[in-house]
């Protein structure tokens, strides 16, 4: 009996600057197999369907876990990662795409640099004097901490921006997840004293005001941070921002 | 601005929780970092630690102390770690945690707002601070935005998808860069530094199939190493008792579980048998990791009790309630879910062993010094802390409290070290060109081997030999085979050819440090005759395994007289061969005693 295969269409490019194209491959099939498993069984024998001996595919991946967030592409037109892209639960043949809202390396790799740019200019972290001993850190509300904890989880893997409609060459928008993350530190204790800092950035081009409540970003996150209930609070954040800003100066 | 050429420059490699602490720590302190990585450092192993980070805040009741902690810490490490070491670290431990708290780490709290602590193995006390089931993502994410903060202010400068190659020595054979990679433009760069930090972190990929990251391949150890670098205890391989087998990884199911509660088990004559706790009555299923592995290992290899007679046992949090579980083990659960495709809320996890941590690494002072003046190493990739065993949750910790150690020593040396001669240009660009020429050859091979299936076959020979048990007579056969595998390296042929991010090319350079990495690994396990910690081996008579009168196999005992010494591994550069002789180190503060599981511990 012929051994079970899978079918991948996988649109390849050489480099940042060259053209696509699509190669294909088959993977012995075995259960439990995921697309970032089935790559690697491509770069042991990187010989397409028409036995052509090629390149392996490259692209990114560490924890296979799905908590370091490098592993994402477009899996049969949907932005996810790729270890927990389980064959069995998706539709053959499988369609694998570099996310190309962000410039696209080689094959599937991705140049993810303005999310972590954009964390930057939201100013995300706290505003500590050192990392030195200073006795005691404040009590917090359980509840609240419990919020954190889930946006905490944000792994910066861009499917919310690759997902998104006001993500593009079009606008600024520096996209959910960064946003997002501004809410996160407004929450902590400590990060609570540069919220005004925060808001204010949220104010300005690429901010708050790009997002045109398309509610995708929620669909693909796929750690289901509730993207857009976050940003809904930081709009209402924002907008009361503003009235202080006219009311203080 | 005007450049400031008075500031230090230190080389961070690997931005991990211990590599970005250091990184911390030096731009405190006024240095200039440069900070080397495979990945956005968002994206390091650190981040896969779940179960949590031992303190002792003694909050619950318990009247935990800082001596406890240490005694856990030594006991549990069968007596092989610096005593001195470990005391600094447990003593710092508290501080530690509320700073991440200050930095905004999102810790699973009490009611009324304090931190939680929760059981893990080889503790008696509740001692383990977490969050959820993801405590490294969160550390890492907290240490992540601190540099962040640190980079806007100029003083660190990222390298993100670098690879570290080798340091770079002046005549005196002193530290004064490295070379690195891009990984996405292929070109190949020499940088200068007052101090190099190696905080590469663990090398499980040296075992294929493992609990770590594909980037933890302890590629850079190796390639020190080969440059002139001790490794210390690389025997030491830690085997995670509660794993999810899989051909691409093995996935880590925390020891939170147990701590939490779950309870581990086969069948046995038609029922449940809960063997840990049979077993081991004292502790039952929180005994420490080597205990665990070595008990879940006997059951299914050498009994055939494993479920449905696989290599599985059972890992059972059914009986929990399930919101419970949510808040305490939320996000690994989900990962069970999403892996296998089975509900752990609902029904017993199949889990087994699998490579996980390694105790050894670069050898180094208590202040994080290598024997290479001006090298430094911090984190999984140096070994002090665990001695032959590593608690669960004391990694965070040694992660964390290795980065305040390294980073304040890396500028103490850029002040105040005896650096010798600079280098010069020409030295610099000679050591380049090497590297060059040496990636150039590697491009243009054209053999018949797969670089990823000999890969594939290493981390076979690794588990068939050099794994939960070992004897003499397997790790003779281990070097031998791993002997032929690295000759099979020079056959290797690429089919990838590319100028752009050349990932084929950058792992048959990484294969080969770690195949010698491997054989430090193997030498090591193979001279240390005695059974410690992780290192279990079996008694061999004429050549064949013992059993005792009731068919169990015999381990060789525990021999502090031969064997209380920390292995030092040197590399042979004309046989390519590791070296293997053995130092003291300091245990007078708590006098080794026998290590038993089954009763409770006595100080």
């Amino acid at each position: 009996m012929a051994e079970k295969k899978v079918r991948f269409v996988i649109e390849r490019q050489d480099s940042p600057e060259s053209q696509p194209y699509t190669q294909e491959f088959d993977v012995d099939y075995r259960p439990g197999l995921n697309v970032v498993a089935a790559l690697m069984e491509i770069q042991k024998n990187p010989v397409t369907v028409d036995g052509k001996k090629v390149a392996p595919v490259v692209w990114e991946c560490n924890c296979l876990e799905k908590v370091c967030g490098a592993c994402m592409m477009v899996i049969n037109g949907r932005a996810r990662q790729a270890c927990c892209a389980l064959v069995d639960e998706i539709e053959q043949p499988i369609h694998l795409a570099p996310a190309r809202t962000f410039p696209v390396i080689r094959d599937l790799l991705i140049d993810r640099t303005r999310m972590f740019e954009a964390l930057k200019k939201i100013q995300g972290w706290v505003e500590l004097d050192g990392s030195w001993d200073v006795k005691d850190a404040p009590i917090q509300n359980p509840y609240t901490a419990q919020t954190a904890y889930e946006i905490s989880h944000c792994m910066t893997c861009g499917c919310c921006l690759e997902a998104c409609p006001n993500v593009g060459p079009q606008s600024d928008f520096i996209g959910p997840a960064p946003t997002v993350q501004a809410y996160l530190f407004n929450l902590h204790p400590l990060g609570k004293f540069d919220k005004p800092k925060r808001l204010n950035a949220l104010m300005e081009k690429g901010g708050i005001t790009s997002c045109g409540n398309s509610q995708n970003c929620v669909e693909v996150c796929p750690k289901f941070i509730k993207l857009t209930t976050y940003l809904a609070q930081l709009n209402r954040d924002v907008n009361i921002q503003a009235l202080k800003n006219i009311f203080n100066n | 601005m005007a450049k400031d050429m008075t500031k230090k420059k230190i080389i961070i490699v690997g931005g991990g929780i211990s590599g970005l602490l250091a990184a911390i720590k030096v731009c405190e302190l006024g240095g200039e970092v440069l900070l080397f990585s495979y990945c956005p450092v968002k994206r390091s192993h650190s981040l896969c630690a779940q179960g949590g980070i031992n303190a002792c805040m003694d909050t619950k009741g318990e009247h935990d102390s800082v001596y406890e902690h240490f005694d856990d810490t030594v006991y549990g490490g069968d007596f092989l770690a610096d005593q001195i070491a470990v005391k600094g670290m447990v003593e710092a431990a508290p501080k530690l945690i509320k700073m991440f708290d200050r930095m905004g780490v999102p810790f699973t709290r009490t009611p009324e707002g304090v931190l939680d602590l929760r059981n893990f193995g080889g503790q008696k006390n509740k001692r383990t601070c977490f969050a959820g089931s993801t405590t490294g993502q969160q550390i890492l994410y907290a240490l992540d935005e601190q540099v962040r903060r640190w980079e806007v202010k100029g003083s660190v400068k990222k390298y993100e998808f670098w690879e570290f190659i080798k340091i770079v020595k002046n005549k005196e054979g002193i530290c004064r860069g490295i070379i690195a990679q891009s990984m996405n433009t292929m070109k190949i760069e020499a940088f200068r530094a007052d101090t190099v930090i190696l905080a590469t972190g663990g090398p499980g990929q040296v075992f294929g199939r493992c609990t770590a990251s594909t980037i933890c391949n302890g590629s850079a150890v190796s390639a020190v190493y080969q440059q002139g670098a001790e490794i210390a205890n690389p025997e030491f391989i830690q085997i995670h008792p509660t794993a999810i087998p899989g051909s691409d990884k093995n996935r880590l199911m925390s020891e939170a579980c147990r701590g939490e509660g779950g309870r581990v088990w086969v069948y046995k004559d038609g029922k449940p048998w809960y063997f840990l706790e049979e077993m081991y009555p004292a502790y039952g299923n929180l005994v420490p990791r080597d205990i665990a592995s070595r008990a879940i290992y006997k059951v299914c290899v050498h009994m055939g009790l494993g479920i449905n007679g696989e290599n599985r046992v059972y890992l059972d949090l059914s009986h929990i309630p399930a919101d419970y579980l949510e808040r305490k083990l939320g996000g690994i659960l989900e990962m069970y879910s999403e892996f296998v495709g089975k509900d752990p809320r609902k029904v017993p996890m199949e889990i087994f062993p699998s490579v996980h941590y390694s105790m050894g690494g670069i050898w180094v002072d208590r202040k994080h010094n290598t024997n290479i003046p001006g090298l430094m190493a911090s984190g999984e990739c140096d070994y002090q802390y665990h001695g032959a065993n590593r608690l669960g949750a004391n990694s965070l910790l040694s992660a964390a409290y290795s980065g305040t150690i390294s980073g304040p020593e890396a500028m103490n040396w850029a002040k105040n070290g005896n650096k010798g001669s600079e280098i010069s240009d020409a030295e610099l660009e000679a050591a380049r060109a090497e590297v060059q020429e040496e990636y150039d050859r590697i491009v243009n091979m054209s053999g018949e081997e797969n670089a990823h299936k000999l890969h594939h076959e290493m981390g076979d020979i690794m588990y068939k030999y050099v794994a939960i048990e070992r004897d003499n007579n397997g790790l003779d056969q281990g070097l031998i085979e791993l002997k032929k595998l690295l000759k099979r390296w020079d056959n290797i042929g690429l089919t990838d050819h590319s100028k752009t991010a050349n990932q084929e090319a950058m792992f048959v350079r990484q294969l080969r440090n770690m195949i010698l990495y491997a054989m430090a690994i193997t030498k090591s396990a193979r001279m240390r005759d005695e059974s410690r910690g992780a290192h279990a081996k079996i008694k061999l008579e004429n050549g064949q395994q013992v059993h005792d009168a009731d068919g169990e196999l015999v381990f060789m005992p525990r021999d502090d007289k031969n064997f209380m010494f920390t292995s030092i591994v040197n590399y042979d550069p004309k046989t390519e061969e590791p070296v293997v002789t053995y130092r003291e180190f300091d245990h007078s503060l708590i006098k080794p005693r026998p290590r038993s599981y089954a009763v409770a511990k006595k100080e």
